[in-house]
């Protein structure tokens, strides 16, 4: 067997078709009972971009991020990805096309191990059928192994080889969160959509999870989109940001120019400081 | 050779495929193994008729106990509905065996996919419905089924029953409690063996990811409704395969066993036996099967003996309470069940006899 040095397979993906991932989203508008969580937002995401999603609290990112997984469904406008509809389509078919995320208030299970966490992303990945599984056939359990295999890769990158078998439950906050981005990368997402993933960590914890999502984006070509309030980071990885707030598209564009935006500056601070 | 392995004190795995192997150590495999001997070659032919007749009905409430912890142990889907399933089941078989006389090895699976459907059928409810509503859906169900099966006279013949004729199973007539004991015990270790083999592979991780969090579950790309509905048919297949094997057992079958009742004890038994595990869902069969044996026979004889002059007719509802109690004490003391008192048991054993 070779030895593994650090170059996750799963991330190494032989067609360039396999890493396409252009999401577009077109006038589209989401409210509840008479609470407008967005209205006409239209936003456009590339290969390779990391894009980043910036507002103030109840600036409808996470909800923009439930239209586009599939969680809410908005009543107008339209999403895209590459190439096609995918407004109305159920969430786990959403995941089947390669879009994959992590929550704001991390979903994972906490009374399952880190292993088994992980397992789970590979669901979509197992091919044997309902039969064979309950024969545990030599197929079947080649394939159960195959899919160790490569979650190990993803353990061994995300530096979380201690706690494979703990409970997730047992874990601290910050390595949740690693533990979740791993799940997602399971998943072997086209796209990665993660809610604030920084949230509540330690700034040695934020600084792994920068050093993973800049080796993940720019070593492998991920797709990104990222809510995220630290503005610091926010500017220093992103490729592209749009700015919310109370549910419309206030800016959009480089870092630089959100930076130097009058109208992100007086919705973050009031007055014309600069950020 | 291979060096064999004791109670390991630490995970000692080398290969991926260790890890997934259903007996951590040579020694569980050779304690499972012995037991499976002394299973088929000795308890058959030591115990008397009645002794026997008991321990065949543990081996077929086992089968069911297993399907309705799929169902609710493994996938959270509270049943209330079991009791009329195995019924189905039953009256499948019989059906089966008398109108269409198909043979015994036919009937009994055939028996269990017709109620794997019918369970699907009530299953519908789980696309909006959770937790309690769920409960109080397959509650509706136990009575519309349990409706059915007594005023379809056409079918089931109502109230009259059914006898079904001898089964036999390759030109051998299986007939009286030995030979029963073979048929419905490799059934019952196929069963499990097949439940146990899905609950390591990803239909069994998506059934416990329902349980844990279906929100997460579908973000992992599993859909949520089509494997509820497979627990529920899985479920149902299970009870099916019970029925019909007790439909043959009996050789006639009516339609009062298969009340609310019987759904409650098959509750009970995964309740103290153990949710979410397979061996689980054996012990609990086999304790309240014993327990129910063991109160009919205390309630016959507290209340003949004469030895409570006067209070005779107060021990009648002696089994109820005792049942009621049993339930209570289990989750109070032990919520997970006997599995998990078996587990304390087996690891007290890994650092024996230096256990500190």
């Amino acid at each position: 067997m070779k030895a593994y040095r650090g170059r996750p397979g799963i991330f190494d993906r032989e067609h360039q078709e396999n890493k396409r991932a252009d999401l577009e989203v077109v006038d589209l508008s989401l409210n509840f009972g008479g609470v407008m969580a967005l209205s006409n937002i239209t936003m456009s995401v590339g290969t390779g971009d990391l894009f980043a999603l910036i507002g103030p609290n109840g600036a409808g990112k996470t909800s923009l991020l439930n239209c586009i997984t599939g969680y809410y469904r908005p009543q107008k406008g339209a999403i895209y990805f590459n190439g096609e509809d995918i407004t109305h389509v159920p969430t786990h078919h959403l995941i089947k096309r390669g879009i994959g995320r992590t929550f704001q208030n991390i979903e994972l299970f906490p009374g399952m191990t880190v292993l088994s966490n992980m397992l789970l992303a590979r669901h979509i990945h197992c091919r044997y059928g309902f039969g064979l599984a309950s024969l545990f056939s030599p197929s079947v359990r080649d394939e159960e192994v195959r899919h160790r295999r490569i979650l190990e890769e993803l353990i061994d990158f995300l530096e979380i080889q201690p706690i494979r078998h703990q409970l997730v439950g047992s874990l601290p906050y910050g390595l949740r969160k690693r533990v979740e981005l791993g799940r997602a990368l399971a998943l072997e997402p086209k796209i990665l959509i993660l809610d604030e993933p920084f949230a509540g960590m330690t700034l040695e914890e934020k600084e792994d999870m920068v050093r993973f999502l800049i080796e993940l984006n720019e070593g492998w070509g991920q797709t990104m989109v990222l809510v995220e309030h630290d503005m610091s980071i926010v500017m220093a990885i992103s490729s592209k940001i749009m700015v919310l707030n109370f549910g419309e598209k206030l800016a959009e564009g480089a870092p630089e120019e959100i930076q130097n935006n009058p109208d992100v500056t007086k919705a973050y601070l009031g007055d014309d400081t600069p950020l | 050779m291979r060096k064999l392995q004791f109670h390991p004190c630490g995970n000692y795995s080398e290969t991926y495929e260790k890890e997934i192997t259903l007996f951590e150590t040579d020694f569980g495999r050779a304690a499972v193994l012995i037991g499976l001997i002394v299973l088929f070659a000795v308890v058959p032919f030591i115990t008397g008729p009645y002794a026997l007749y008991v321990v065949n009905i543990i081996g077929i409430t086992s089968i069911a106990a297993i399907g309705l912890n799929i169902l609710v142990g493994f996938t959270g889907q509270i049943s209330l509905g079991h009791g009329a399933f195995v019924g189905v089941g039953a009256y499948a078989g019989a059906i089966m065996a008398t109108t269409l006389s198909l043979p015994f090895w036919i009937a009994v699976p055939a028996a269990g996919l017709v109620t794997a459907l019918v369970g699907m059928v009530f299953g519908v409810p789980s696309l909006r419905l959770k937790g309690l509503y769920l409960t109080i859906a397959t509650l509706a169900g136990q009575f519309i089924i349990e409706y059915i099966l007594v005023h379809w006279e056409g079918l089931t013949r109502g109230t009259m029953g059914i006898v079904l004729p001898s089964a036999s199973l390759f030109g051998i007539v299986i007939e009286g409690d030995r030979s029963f004991f073979f048929v419905i015990f490799t059934a019952l270790i196929i069963m499990t063996l097949a439940a146990a083999n899905i609950m390591r592979t990803r239909y069994g991780r998506a059934f416990i990811a329902i349980r844990d969090n279906d929100r997460a579950a579908e973000g992992m790309g599993i859909p949520i409704f089509r494997y509820k509905l497979l627990a529920f048919a899985v479920s149902s297949f299970y009870a099916g395969f019970a029925g019909a094997l007790l439909a043959y057992y009996m050789i006639s079958i009516s339609t009062e066993p298969f009340n609310l009742g019987l759904s409650v004890e098959y509750l009970a038994m995964i309740i103290i036996g153990g949710m979410g595990s397979i061996a689980g869902s054996i012990f609990g069969a086999t304790f309240i099967t014993v327990l129910n044996e063991v109160l009919r026979w205390l309630t016959d004889f507290l209340m003949n003996s004469g030895m409570l002059e006067g209070m005779q007719l107060n021990m009648a509802p002696l089994r109820e309470l005792v049942f009621g109690a049993a339930i209570v004490l289990f989750i109070l003391f032990e919520p997970r069940g006997l599995a998990e008192v078996w587990r304390i048991v087996r690891s007290s054993f890994r650092l024996w006899p230096f256990s500190y």
